[in-house]
């Protein structure tokens, strides 16, 4: 089945790459929510099924009140570690009664809880601060995962921000919040061969094209066939080749025993 | 680079356009976006501690009002509002007929900016302040048809009207799974008002703002309004069973449920071989529940056998609690038949409260249920069995050259051979 789906892939890419406008009309068009790179959606959804979607490298903001539970989502495909970071503009210090603690969740496509590498996920803010900063460093999503395990497959990735403990009197009040998320590909060291069939988008199976497109990466899913494994491989079998040409070579040695009786 | 993005999008474009072609139409209709225009009431409290001059040097009415002027304004042409006052009639001193003073000022409908202007225009800070009779005439204003709902309570003042709690009113509102969301915003309050307040909003998913300034009440009430218009997906209300003999047989969709403490409740799906079933399911704590709680998901066959679980548990403050599972069902060889596997789904939780707190309506359960193809199972750790790194290179280098020095010899020592014959 892989097989069958790979070496379509590999004619349609074959395909893209003759006919480049085609490739361009093919691939999905930019989210609806969503316009140019850099510039996000300026609105938080209040729950899951609520959740602004947004790309990474685009700037998603919000306005909410102390309390809200702000959530975006945004696509991270096979191979690639997401960083999200967000920043929270607390209300004025003076109607502020104490330090509040601010909190960064991810969840993936499934709504299950991924853990940060390394962040700060949790942080509090004096009661004087003007900022909290909060990030979260994602593990490197593999292309498939057994079912049994809770590895980050490609798919939606939802980010939940909110107050996690202040003083009862300032709920409610004005803030501003602020996230973005980083991409680093890193490359065939995760390359597995295990392949969802659709990417962990919540009701992917009944969505239409467009539908799809909004909640893909920007360039669309990879398919999770491409690695640089095949690269290292196939130099491989050139250097292996050429060492085998020179290892040949030296049993020839400089005199070439053939050519001076030819001559003679 | 770019060639391999290039790649990446035709493959994917083509691999889009496959699927699409290939998908049943009748999976959307489950999650389809709400047809229907949204609907929006907004509810403000004319009682007569609205008079106070504590707003930006104006009446918390006027402040209101301006607010008011400037969210009519700004409506989207799709949402249907209307607008109910509460103690804004009876100014005397009678409770039983103060509590019941609430009216329906502008009803639910396409707006006419000029009459709803003019009659918010009228209002003078009068009487009493019945919160709890005022959610329930405003989830009657609302009802029938199934748009995305919300009410919008705008107060600065806890209810007068004792024993009638708003929020268990907000609580059996938001129980009878009509999608219908509370957000309050309380006008310079105290801790009792913001107590109420946010747990009403806690009670239906919605929010709670504290209003200091004008252009803060004018800027969320208008933010509320525009969140109604947002197309979102309405769950379809399920009940799911106390086993998986009768429990209801959901299909690929956006379901809402409710679970009480400690409850487990059961769900059954079809799963083809070559399918992949995947269901994720969260737990909203809508109520005071104590500080560490989780939530299970499991599937199993019908027989009782676990296949795959999601779990999750946490502590401290939070709106919902979810887990998730994906269960691929191996495909089958050669002819064998297509008949589809029932597994059950249970869904239970471990959150608890104190003795104050009441149990009945259970906790909102929204569950997810997607089937799609299912995944290719790996032949090998790596992507394709291929290798990669400098060992690989090494390795490959050294057989390389060995093979060539062994082919070299043997060919030298068969022209050897073939030269002395």
């Amino acid at each position: 089945m892989r097989t069958v789906r790979t070496l379509t892939a590999a004619l349609l890419a074959g395909a893209a790459l003759l006919a480049p406008a085609s490739a361009a009309t093919a691939a999905p068009s930019p989210t609806p929510s969503a316009g140019q790179k850099g510039e996000g959606p300026t609105e938080a959804g209040t729950g899951f099924r609520t959740a602004t979607a947004f790309r990474p490298g685009q700037k998603a903001t919000a306005a909410g009140s102390t309390g809200d539970y702000l959530y975006w989502v945004l696509p991270v495909d096979a191979g690639q570690r997401a960083t999200v970071r967000a920043s929270v503009t607390l209300p004025e210090a003076a109607s502020r009664h104490g330090a509040s603690t601010w909190r960064l969740d991810v969840y993936d496509g499934l709504r299950r809880r991924q853990a940060c590498t390394y962040g700060t996920q949790t942080a509090t803010a004096a009661r004087e601060a003007a900022t909290v900063e909060l990030d979260c460093v994602l593990r490197t999503v593999r292309s498939g995962a057994e079912a049994w395990s809770n590895d980050p497959l490609p798919g939606s990735y939802y980010v939940r921000l909110t107050v996690a403990g202040l003083p009862e009197e300032d709920l409610g009040l004005p803030v501003r919040a602020q996230v973005e998320a980083g991409i680093k590909e890193m490359g065939g060291a995760a390359a597995v061969d295990a392949a969802l069939a659709e990417p962990l988008v919540p009701g992917i199976a009944g969505a239409s094209e467009e539908q799809r497109a909004a909640r893909a990466p920007e360039d669309g899913w990879s398919g999770g066939w491409w690695s640089d494994r095949w690269l290292w491989t196939a130099a491989g079998g050139i250097l292996g080749a050429l060492a085998g040409i020179y290892g040949y070579s030296l049993t020839r040695g400089s005199g070439r025993p053939g050519r001076p009786r030819a001559e003679a | 680079m770019i060639t391999r993005k290039r790649l990446a999008a035709g493959a994917c474009g083509l691999f889009v356009a496959l699927t699409a072609g290939l998908l049943p139409t009748n999976a959307v209709a489950a999650d389809g976006p709400a047809k229907e225009p949204p609907k929006v009431e907004l509810v403000l409290d004319v009682s007569g501690s609205m008079r106070a001059t504590d707003i930006d040097g104006q009446s918390r009415m006027a402040a209101a009002k301006q607010a008011f002027n400037e969210v009519l304004d700004a409506v989207p042409d799709e949402v249907r509002l209307g607008i109910r006052t509460l103690g804004a009639t009876y100014p005397g001193d009678d409770r039983a007929l103060g509590c019941k003073d609430t009216k329906q000022l502008y009803p639910v409908g396409t707006v006419n900016r000029t009459e709803a202007k003019t009659a918010v225009a009228t209002l003078a800070p009068t009487g009493w302040t019945p919160i709890g009779p005022a959610l329930q005439a405003a989830a009657q204003d609302l009802d029938g048809g199934n748009a995305t709902r919300r009410i919008v309570l705008i107060t600065d003042g806890e209810d007068t009207c004792a024993p009638l709690d708003p929020c268990e009113v907000a609580r059996d509102i938001a129980a009878k799974g009509i999608h219908l969301v509370v957000d309050t915003l309380g006008l310079v309050p105290d801790a009792k008002t913001r107590a109420q307040l946010t747990c009403i909003a806690e009670a239906t998913g919605g929010t709670y703002t504290s209003v200091a300034h004008t252009a803060e009440l004018s800027g969320r009430v208008r933010q509320l309004v525009d969140r109604a218009a947002d197309p979102v997906v309405t769950p379809v209300a399920t009940e799911g069973a106390k086993q998986c003999e009768g429990a209801p047989q959901l299909k690929a969709g956006l379901y809402s449920d409710r679970e009480t403490f400690g409850e487990h409740r059961w769900y059954r799906v079809d799963v083809r071989p070559g399918q992949e079933l995947r269901a994720s399911v969260s737990i909203g704590a809508d109520r005071a529940v104590n500080n560490d709680y989780g939530v299970i998901l499991r599937a199993s066959t019908v027989h009782g056998r676990e296949i795959v679980r999601g779990s999750e548990a946490g502590d401290g403050r939070t709106d919902v609690i979810s887990t998730g599972l994906r269960y691929p069902k191996a495909p089958l060889d050669g002819d064998a038949s297509e008949t589809p596997e029932t597994v059950c789904l249970q869904v239970s939780n471990s959150f608890s409260a104190g003795p104050a707190v009441k149990t009945a309506p259970g906790m909102p359960v929204e569950l997810t249920i997607d089937l799609v193809d299912g995944p290719d199972e790996p032949s090998d750790v790596a992507s394709f069995g291929l290798g990669r790194g400098w060992w690989l290179l090494g390795l490959l280098v050294l057989t390389g050259l060995l093979a060539g020095l062994v082919w070299g010899w043997i060919s030298r020592w068969r022209i050897s051979v073939w030269r002395t014959n």
